[in-house]
């Protein structure tokens, strides 16, 4: 087959987008629209909305920064072992040794991380 | 029709319809397990569940999403118009994408040309199912920042640093099947499992055990067998990845208020539960495909091409099943907890279990070096276990007790 492999990849990205796309205009099309001004408050439990107001107005810890930090230092982690992990039979055993290697550096920086209380979330 | 068939070319053709045929079928399968969730959960909790529209409530789902195009499609005054569009979008795609690399089928022939029930076998497929996985993200992200609101937002944080956290787990806990496998292509995967387990050699002069070992010729060679651990490791960062109980912390109904969706309503938070639910069919079947041998089993005479497709679905039904059990079984996680148990222990063991895979499965590596390996394995997990439970740590020594620091730390 000389077809692309990812053509029905994109076949789906594109059938997926119209349905959703598609049913959300039926939608519109078939629901009633009566807004008013407090239907369209921002959810807040029936009070007045206090702070924010626009998207991104609200405030979150720091702490989701760091995460997401150490997600992309992990997550790179897992890349570069999956060409590994399929080509290891070739490597043999300088293969293996280097993998240890590297492993064992992000295992150093993973117990400072530790040690640091990077990972604890209840103070 | 035949000039057109020529014009386009019939590969073309048969991707269109296979695209069809598995879009049609997701939002079928999607009926059947919302349907299917709810008699579950009711049968557990001594309900009689759905029971008004259609056999059994078969149409039930139906009813309900056709209902949902009637509902008031309104949006907050502060949400971002056209992120606020997109955002549902953007979670429901990703979730139909990720089956693209999932094979529901042997291979068949229609008209002279071969057929795979798989919409494309990509030779990349874990890492694209991952990437896949990871897209899902940006919807609750978008969601949570374009609806201008708090709770919104704090679901939206909350879930994709629990989303990003069980992604390490999940790339991580795939490793080892691409070691053992060789290969990236599910198709690759499967073919792998095919047949059943021969040629154990470990019980050979021993007596009795010798013919016991005979039954090993009808165990089917699956990666479950010897790749139990990335399983666990799997299955658990799994669910959490599709917000399901107990990691449905996104949409904790009593501190977030649905979290996320907050303020989707109508036909919108029908493609969050849409893509949601499309979620749990593919991390089953993707289950199903890695570790319990695809689409393998004993087939007949009579149909022969049905019966690959009927032991799919049936183990990846079984798995649908174990997610809606867990619905109605545990309790949602305290959020220090959820990210105690990704971050400090299933990465580090899917770390450790990729590494005893190397090992062992290296070529040239002595016999010395692989029984040492698994006999530190096996005192790690012993020395895991003995510092980690309690109880057990008690009845090694019984005149320790648990402090309160200890219990508060959450070390247990």
């Amino acid at each position: 087959m000389s077809l692309p492999a990812y053509l029905p990849v994109l076949f789906l990205v594109i059938l997926s987008t119209l349905f959703a796309a598609g049913s959300m205009f039926v939608a519109s099309k078939l629901s009633p629209a009566k807004w008013t001004a407090a239907k369209v408050e921002p959810y807040e439990c029936g009070i007045e909305p206090q702070e924010g107001g626009v998207p991104g107005g609200e405030r979150f810890p720091v702490k989701f920064y760091l995460l997401a930090m150490l997600f992309i230092i992990f997550d790179i982690e897992t890349v570069f072992l999956y060409p590994w992990a399929v080509a290891y039979d070739e490597l043999k055993v300088f293969g293996l040794i280097e993998m240890l290697v590297f492993v064992a550096i992000l295992v150093a920086a993973y117990v400072y991380v530790w040690r640091k209380g990077a990972l604890e979330w209840a103070e | 029709m035949s000039g057109l068939i020529d014009a386009i070319g019939p590969a073309v053709i048969i991707a269109l319809v296979k695209v069809l045929v598995t879009f049609v079928m997701l939002l079928g399968i999607t009926l059947l397990v919302v349907w299917a969730e709810r008699k579950i959960i009711a049968d557990m909790q001594s309900r009689v569940g759905p029971n008004r529209w259609g056999p059994f409530g078969l149409l039930q789902t139906l009813a309900d999403g056709i209902k949902l195009f009637f509902k008031e499609d309104f949006r907050p005054r502060t949400a971002d118009r056209w992120t606020y569009a997109i955002a549902p979008i953007a979670t429901m795609v990703p979730a139909f994408l990720a089956f693209a690399v999932v094979p529901f089928g042997n291979e068949v022939t229609i008209a002279g040309h071969p057929i795979n029930f798989i919409v494309s076998d990509l030779n990349i497929g874990i890492l694209y199912f991952l990437a896949m996985g990871s897209l899902g993200v940006y919807g609750i992200v978008l969601a949570g920042w374009a609806s201008g609101s708090k709770y919104p937002l704090l679901g939206a944080i909350r879930s994709s640093a629990q989303l990003i956290s069980y992604e390490i787990a999940l790339g991580l806990s795939l490793v080892p099947i691409a070691l053992v496998a060789h290969s990236l292509s599910t198709l690759d995967i499967v073919g792998a499992q095919a047949g059943t387990i021969r040629n154990v050699t470990f019980f050979d002069g021993i007596p009795v055990l010798e013919q016991v070992a005979n039954i090993f010729r009808y165990v089917p060679n699956w990666y479950i067998w010897s790749q139990w651990p990335a399983f666990a490791i799997f299955l658990v960062a799994g669910i959490a990845e599709t917000n399901r109980p107990p990691f449905d912390l996104p949409e904790a109904e009593t501190e977030l208020v649905q979290g996320f969706s907050t303020e989707y309503g109508g036909i919108r938070f029908a493609m969050f539960y849409l893509g949601e639910y499309i979620h749990v069919v593919v991390i089953s079947a993707m289950a199903v495909t890695l570790f319990f041998g695809g689409w393998s089993g004993p087939g007949f005479d009579f149909l022969p091409w049905l019966w690959p497709l009927f032991w799919f679905f049936f183990k990846t039904a079984l798995f649908v099943y174990l997610f809606v059990w867990l619905r109605a079984t545990l309790p949602r996680l305290r959020y220090d907890r959820l990210m105690w148990l990704g971050w400090k222990r299933l990465i580090p063991a899917a770390l450790l279990w990729i590494m005893v895979t190397a090992v062992v499965n290296t070529e040239g590596v002595s016999r010395n070096v692989r029984l040492g390996v698994f006999a530190a394995l096996f005192l790690l997990v012993l020395a895991v276990v003995l510092r980690g439970d309690p109880r057990l740590k008690e009845a090694v020594t019984p005149q320790r007790r648990r402090t309160q620091g200890r219990l508060s730390r959450g070390a247990a």
